[in-house]
């Protein structure tokens, strides 16, 4: 491995992690989908990548996973379930977007600085990836916490699987079978999380949260 | 006998312990048929006295010099296996226990059939046997606890067998709590061994050596588990409201048995696996004192309750303060090098607690028959009943006599062995343990003679005079089983107290394999007369006492043959000049109690009273009111109990937050903790 693999892995991480913070600061529904189907295409170069410097075959089958999965049939799926349920087009945020902003980059430092250190003895392209790996996981998270919407939640949801993933692949690759059974539960998640979407509209007329909470005779 | 019998006998315990287990089960089996409390009762009398008979033979082999043996069985938690076997110690209390229960199951034989459900007794009765008894085989951290939760969660089920009364209900909560905590401790300390010795055998504890202050911080934690389950102040507020809640075979067990699997517990710690080293001094000096905060606590709240159970109950918890002391002077002794004097404790905190178990076992197997007999459980309604219950009445007097500490009796021996044990404190070189001990050899002192106001008050009040209620008026003797197996726990009290080498002979290979150093064996003579220290010039011989004691009161007896006339005349009780000789004007058991509880109540139980006295003219009755308060309820149990009620209905709020502020939690969880290993770098 050369020097210049380590330069395009980390570039590839580097892209997944810009690609999270474009997820924060999306304020229309279709926009956040086409992102985040650009955010599993990068998961699955990135991934890619890693199987062609680590000569490790099994990661193709998951980049393409990732690719047919992620960056295809959930964000046609979810694209097909706002249509079809006529959720409201725009994406509410909790606290503006230039603040969550600012948190994300709090998280990305954080998680540098946590990463860096702590994997100092793991193989040297363990170390950035996750870091770069762990900043996608609190992206996703922030993500989670800061939408009223819960489209826009599945969505951060599974940018955070992305995290996952590529932490996986970063250090030596996780066996097959662990990489088709994450990506199994992810697909049950998301048909669950789908099927209960309809349910909220069904019920509420609305996929926004705080009709939930109404519901319980609480007020935000 | 070589090291194969050693295992053998071992095997054979473990299967003892596995055939009370099938009892258990078996009970449920035998459903609501009358006569199944005989069955179970009468294969619990057998079991434990063959496991008695191991034990004692166990014993014997390892004071001949055969090593003790450890039965390894494959079942067991993944960590490892079951290892199971008795040494000295073990085997010792194993008699101890096993001797005592078998007497009160047959006890139970006759006893039980006035439990109104059985099923809520029998199953559990067995399993608490085998519970103890797993305590005291376990040779390995996992099923040390596994026992000794199993010992703690049968007995609470006995506890709350009669669960209709709120009062019990309440017990067992406080019970329950209370077990959980003193295991959770125990759960710490064998963490804190195991550590250091990279393993949960008692082998391998014992061959790690363990930094000093991890030793004290273990032992700390040893003394807060096992003295909650003796009922060590103040962590004895469950003791006397479970021992009464159960049925009194249960009770007699619990206070006389159980309470003892504690001490073994203690001593198996503090002597055998994690060995407090220097710092056995103030340990030790903690330990005296805390022994005797409970007994002198124990003891006046003995004088002031009036239920009988409870009394017997609060007078197991002086019991057990006068056993810890003697474990503190021990572990004082030991740490500055008197093995003599070390070898005495340890032998009188044996002793005492077998001789405890004698009489408290005969003592409550008594309470009960009274129960039975009457119906009530307040002294106040008894009386009267040594012309009605002359069995039961033998049993109760002699155990009375007992725990009183009256020569020739069990109860004398053991408190004598720990003055002389306290006396020899003078020579410590420690300026805080002298000024310790002959203080809290004292309040041991003053523990003792109160104990005797509250057995004369027992006795006095509940037997003497004339019945206080109809039902004591109408008593009856209990069946052949109940008051047999009574006496035959009182006979015990005698032949322990009239030749006390029978037990110090055995205990001796106790003291020896744990202490060891050479220790003097008190027994010396042909006469075997107890010399408990050679520097001292005491000495004591129960026999000469018994002898003599029987010759003068013989002679007495016969002398008021010859001498008085022997007719017999039957009078009505005399009145005092009163003109009515109604019941109620004999002492009353409040009243006997007043003159101490005036001393000492104000100070220690904020007691206070209040008389109501119409003026003259007034036909309305002058009341007295009596409140007083166990302090440490009060001031460290209820605000426990409080704030634990406080921050769960704060935390209440946590079960209606939005899903968006669980995910915020999650998340604000996890980056602080990311936080921390940032900086923790």
């Amino acid at each position: 491995m050369t020097a210049l693999d380590f330069d395009i892995a980390h570039l590839l991480a580097g892209l997944l992690v810009l690609v999270s913070f474009m997820l924060l600061y999306q304020d229309r529904m279709f926009a956040l989908l086409n992102v985040f189907a650009l955010h599993a295409i990068a998961l699955s170069l990135a991934v890619g990548w890693q199987a062609w410097i680590q000569r490790a075959p099994h990661l193709y089958v998951t980049a393409a996973i990732a690719l047919t999965f992620k960056g295809l049939i959930i964000p046609v799926a979810l694209h097909r379930i706002v249509v079809r349920l006529g959720i409201h087009r725009s994406v509410e945020t909790v606290g503006g977007i230039g603040l969550t902003m600012l948190a994300g980059i709090g998280l990305v430092a954080l998680s540098i600085v946590v990463m860096l250190p702590v994997t100092a003895v793991a193989s040297s392209i363990g170390q950035e990836d996750l870091a770069f790996a762990l900043s996608v996981v609190l992206l996703g998270l922030l993500m989670m916490v800061t939408r009223r919407n819960a489209v826009s939640q599945v969505v951060g949801f599974m940018s955070l699987e992305n995290g996952l993933v590529l932490a996986a692949t970063g250090a030596r690759g996780m066996p097959l079978v662990v990489e088709i059974s994450v990506g199994f539960s992810i697909l049950i998640a998301f048909f669950v999380i789908g099927i209960f979407l309809f349910r909220i509209r069904e019920r509420f007329d609305t996929v926004d949260l705080q009709a939930l909470d109404m519901s319980r005779g609480e007020q935000e | 006998m070589p090291a194969a019998g050693v295992q053998a006998l071992n095997g054979l315990a473990a299967g003892g312990v596995g055939a009370l287990l099938a009892l258990g089960l078996l009970a449920p089996a035998l459903g609501e048929r009358r006569g199944a409390h005989r069955v179970i009762y009468l294969a619990c009398v057998l079991v434990s006295a063959a496991l008695a008979g191991l034990a004692f033979t166990t014993l014997a082999a390892i004071g001949a010099g055969a090593p003790a043996a450890v039965v390894a069985l494959p079942v067991g938690l993944p960590l490892g296996q079951t290892l199971l076997g008795w040494d000295a110690l073990g085997a010792a209390f194993a008699i101890l226990v096993n001797g005592v229960t078998a007497v009160v199951s047959a006890y139970a034989i006759g006893y039980g059939s006035h439990e109104e459900e059985q099923q809520r007794v029998l199953p559990f009765y067995p399993a608490f046997l085998a519970g103890m008894n797993l305590v005291l085989l376990a040779n390995d951290a996992f099923s040390f606890l596994v026992g000794w939760e199993f010992m703690s969660l049968t007995s609470w089920a006995l506890v709350v067998s009669r669960h209709r009364d709120a009062g019990n209900r309440h017990a067992g909560m406080v019970y329950l709590a209370m077990a959980f905590g003193g295991t959770l401790s125990l759960l710490m300390f064998f963490g804190l061994l195991a550590g250091h010795a990279g393993g949960y055998g008692f082998d391998q504890i014992r061959a790690a050596a363990l930094p000093a202050s991890t030793g004290a911080a273990a032992l700390l934690l040893a003394l807060a588990g096992t003295g909650s389950k003796a009922g060590l102040f103040p962590l004895h507020a469950w003791l006397p409201l479970a021992h009464p809640a159960a049925p009194s075979h249960v009770s007699a067990l619990m206070s006389g048995v159980m309470t003892k699997v504690a001490v073994y517990a203690f001593i198996r710690f503090a002597f055998d696996l994690a060995d407090p080293g220097a710092a056995g001094d103030w340990l030790g000096g903690l330990l005296v004192m805390l022994g005797a905060a409970t007994a002198v606590y124990g003891v006046l709240a003995a004088l002031i309750e009036t239920d009988i159970k409870r009394v017997l109950a609060y007078s197991t918890i002086e019991n057990i303060g006068l056993v810890f002391g003697a474990l503190g002077l021990t572990l004082a002794f030991q740490s500055k090098g008197f093995a003599a004097a070390a070898g005495l404790g340890l032998t009188t905190a044996l002793l005492h607690s077998v001789n405890h178990a004698a009489m408290k076992s005969a003592l409550f197997m008594g309470a009960g028959s009274l129960i039975v007999a009457t119906g009530e459980r307040s002294l106040d309604r008894y009386g009267g009943l040594a012309r009605r219950m002359p069995r039961t009445t033998a049993a109760m007097l002699v155990g009375a006599l007992a725990i009183a500490a009256l020569p020739p009796l069990n109860g004398f021996v053991s408190e004598w062995l720990l003055f002389q044990a306290v006396l020899a404190s003078p020579t410590l070189p420690d300026w805080f343990l002298r000024l310790v001990v002959p203080a809290c050899g004292a309040a041991f002192a003053l523990a003792a003679a109160v104990a005797a106001a509250v057995f004369v008050r027992l006795f006095g009040i509940g037997f003497l005079g004339r019945a206080r209620s109809a039902s004591a008026a109408q008593a009856t003797e209990v069946d052949a089983f109940a008051s047999t197996a009574a006496l035959v726990a009182a006979a015990a009290c005698i032949v322990l107290g009239a030749w006390p080498a029978l037990a110090i002979g055995p205990l001796q290979i106790v003291v020896a394999a744990l202490l060891d150093a050479d220790v003097i064996n008190p027994v010396s003579g042909p006469w075997q007369s107890l010399v408990p220290l050679p520097t001292s010039a005491s000495s004591y011989n129960g026999l000469v006492i018994l002898v003599f004691l029987a010759a003068s009161a013989t002679c007495a007896a016969l002398a008021l043959r010859l001498l008085a006339s022997g007719a017999l005349r039957r009078a009505p009780a005399w009145d005092c000049g009163f003109p009515d000789p109604d019941p109620a004007t004999q002492y009353t058991a409040a009243s006997f109690a007043q003159p101490l509880k005036r001393v000492f109540g104000p100070a220690l139980f904020r007691a206070r009273e209040q008389v109501t006295m119409p003026p003259p003219g007034d036909g309305q009755a002058a009341t007295i009111e009596v409140e007083w308060h166990d302090l440490p309820w009060r001031y460290l149990y209820r605000p426990m109990a409080q704030g634990v009620l406080y921050l769960a209905d704060r935390l209440n709020v946590l079960q209606f937050l939005t899903i968006r502020r669980y995910l915020l939690m999650v998340f604000a969880a996890l980056v602080t903790l990311l936080v921390v290993v940032a900086a923790w770098h």
